[in-house]
């Protein structure tokens, strides 16, 4: 591996032919490239589906209710279904051992904030203490909801971070009072969501206290759920369909709604659509692998036909050296090391190259889908080995041609 | 030094096969300057090969330094040729992109010898062949007769046995052939033994026995009064 000597030889076989092993080197620079690139935007979309579901837990089951479509038990289409908190005790009685945290939720879509000289609109919800963990929710300020604020109905407000932002700048927001509609409202905490300032420029109320204060009597809107997670991915989907499908058949069986009607009571589970995005990101990273793969495959029987090639020329110059004791296995290390030396300095290349590109680019990228493309240090060190592999295979071929040379044929003077 | 018994050997050439080697009984005492002389077709490059143990024969034994050879695998033929033989040829074979030195110490290097050592003996070759100065040159900036010296230093630089030269003047004029053939006699009258292939029949007057062959078969082995290279230089 350190001979001078055979580095030499390495150097000048390259020297001669500098446009022939450009060109090879080339495709298998593209070829881990291409990969890095593809290998970095699948990891992109991972990380970007993820921020996605970490908006919200993960496990989160969704109840809404809306208008009949279908004719049931003698009943018109076109009724408005109505949930009330005895629905969520209803709940809470049936499938409270596969639940997790539960809240029933009243919200107003734009409601009018003032703090001194600022304003804003933002969605105003009613909810409970369980909603810190359905949403995902970190606090930055004070506390979250209580059950005491609940039971008592006190008028305490939890903002999100852009809210806080936008209405008190750098000035410290607990304990001080802002008005929602009109009406005043201390501020207990700031919350942060991994979804960002969407989720964060939303207003947290006790439930109670907005069902009062908007004359919504016992009236919810929605309510969700997080189910119990077990260890197992599949278990938890499984639980999680057959929760959500209880408490639909409950909710329409109480409202006298066709088990059919799908406008009237929708529920909803994160988990099947996660199950299905992280199906589908695995997917995409195996066609990433496969194609990244293709492209490698291709410098290597680009390399491969070179040292071929390189072989044939030095034919007689491999007889000569057997001639003068030269063994085998030394002129098959011979071709092995400049094919590996060949297809590891070209795809280093690549390799940087294409973590060059994402380290300089990946930042910028931050849509809903593609967040940070990057490399990771595993995928790095696989990508190495692959090169090494791929430079032993391409040479593998020629070395052993080479090692078949007859001296007696290579030096037969023509 | 060389022992041959009853040796044949024939090549497949299509559905024919063709009878090279018919027996040929052979043997060279150390110290001796043989050349070997015939016609094309004679036979006498593939009796080189053999010796030089890049062929094997048919039948016949064929004892060198008195160790049989026979039944060589590639890396036990790969060490007795760097051991025991030292090759010249016609077309020279030195390697294009390495200069005098390094191609002189490539025997060494297969012997795994260190590159200080290395380097020394070969320039001690390259004196010996007085070619010292030119030791950094390319075999390209050399003339022909120069790279046949380069080359015999080469076969010399391990210190074999045995000196095989095929043609070794077959591709240099008349005034370089005298000048390598002096070279050559004059190693030989250090006591290394040399065969030389030749079909020119001054060059075989330069060497202390001439062996004819024709048609697979020796069929004449004469000594003669050697004649000096160094008298038509």
């Amino acid at each position: 591996m350190f001979d001078v000597e055979r580095w030499q030889e390495i150097f000048e076989t390259i020297g001669k032919n500098k446009l022939r092993t450009f060109l090879t080197g080339l495709s298998v620079a593209s070829g881990i490239f291409i990969l890095v690139i593809l290998l970095g935007f699948s990891t992109g979309i991972q990380k970007g589906v993820k921020t996605q579901f970490a908006q919200d837990a993960e496990s989160r089951v969704n109840v809404w209710t809306g208008v009949t479509t279908k004719e049931y038990a003698g009943l018109n289409p076109g009724r408005r279904i109505q949930m009330h908190n005895s629905d969520l005790e209803n709940v809470d009685t049936k499938f409270g051992e596969a639940l997790e945290h539960q809240t029933g939720l009243y919200n107003i879509w734009g409601g009018q904030v003032n703090y001194g000289n600022e304003s804003g609109n933002y969605r105003i919800e009613g909810a409970n203490y369980g909603q810190q963990f359905i949403e995902n929710a970190g606090l930055s300020a004070g506390r979250f909801l209580t059950q005491k604020d609940e039971d008592e109905g006190v008028k305490v407000a939890i903002i999100g971070q852009k809210v806080k932002n936008d209405l008190f700048k750098s000035e410290d927001a607990i304990g001080k009072t802002i008005k929602i509609s009109g009406i005043n409202f201390l501020v207990a905490g700031v919350f942060t969501d991994p979804g960002g300032e969407r989720e964060e420029s939303r207003i947290f109320i006790p439930l109670s206290t907005a069902q009062r204060v908007f004359n919504a009597g016992d009236n919810l809107r929605s309510m969700a759920f997080t189910v119990k997670m077990s260890d197992n991915f599949d278990e938890a989907v499984a639980l999680s369909a057959a929760v959500s499908q209880g408490i639909e058949d409950e909710i329409k069986s109480r409202y006298q709604v066709a088990p059919d009607d799908r406008s009237a009571v929708r529920v909803r589970y994160n988990l099947e659509e996660a199950q299905k995005i992280y199906s589908l990101i695995d997917t995409i990273r195996m066609v990433f692998w496969f194609v990244g793969i293709g492209t490698i495959i291709a410098g290597v029987v680009g390399v491969s036909n070179i040292m071929l090639i390189i072989v044939k020329e030095r034919t007689k110059e491999i007889g000569v050296r057997k001639a003068l004791g030269a063994l085998p296995s030394s002129i098959i290390a011979m071709i092995l090391h400049e094919s590996i030396f060949i297809t590891a300095i070209a795809g280093f290349l690549g390799l940087f190259l294409g973590v060059g590109l994402l380290e300089l680019i990946g930042p910028q990228i931050d849509s809903d889908f593609i967040k940070f493309p990057q490399v990771d240090f595993t995928t790095a060190i696989s990508t190495v080995i692959i090169l090494i592999v791929a430079g032993a295979i391409a040479g593998y071929i020629p070395a052993r041609r080479a090692a078949n040379i007859k001296p007696i044929e290579a030096l037969r003077d023509e | 030094m060389i022992e041959i018994k009853g040796l044949h050997k024939s090549y497949q050439m299509g559905s024919n096969s063709l009878h090279v080697l018919k027996g040929i009984d052979f043997s060279v005492k150390e110290g001796e300057l043989v050349s070997i002389m015939g016609s094309s077709g004679s036979g006498k490059s593939t009796l080189l090969n053999i010796l030089g143990m890049l062929d094997e024969a048919d039948q016949g034994t064929y004892d060198l330094d008195n160790v049989p050879i026979k039944n060589l695998n590639e890396k036990v033929a790969a060490q007795y040729r760097n051991k025991f033989l030292g090759f010249i040829f016609q077309s020279f074979n030195l390697i294009n992109y390495k200069n005098a030195l390094d191609n002189v110490s490539m025997p060494l290097y297969y012997q795994g010898m260190k590159r200080a050592e290395r380097t020394d003996r070969a320039m001690h070759y390259l004196e010996k062949v007085g070619l010292a100065q030119w030791a950094t040159h390319l075999p390209s900036e050399l003339s022909g007769g120069q790279k046949q010296r380069v080359a015999i230093a080469r076969a010399l630089a391990s210190d074999p046995k045995v000196l095989l030269a095929d043609e070794p003047t077959g591709a240099l004029d008349t005034k370089t052939s005298y000048e390598v053939m002096d070279l050559i006699q004059g190693i030989n009258d250090e006591g290394k033994t040399i065969l030389v292939v030749t079909h020119e029949p001054d060059i075989a007057e330069m060497t202390k026995r001439i062996v004819n062959l024709k048609d697979g078969r020796i069929i004449d082995d004469t000594v003669v009064n050697q004649v000096k290279a160094i008298a038509h230089v």
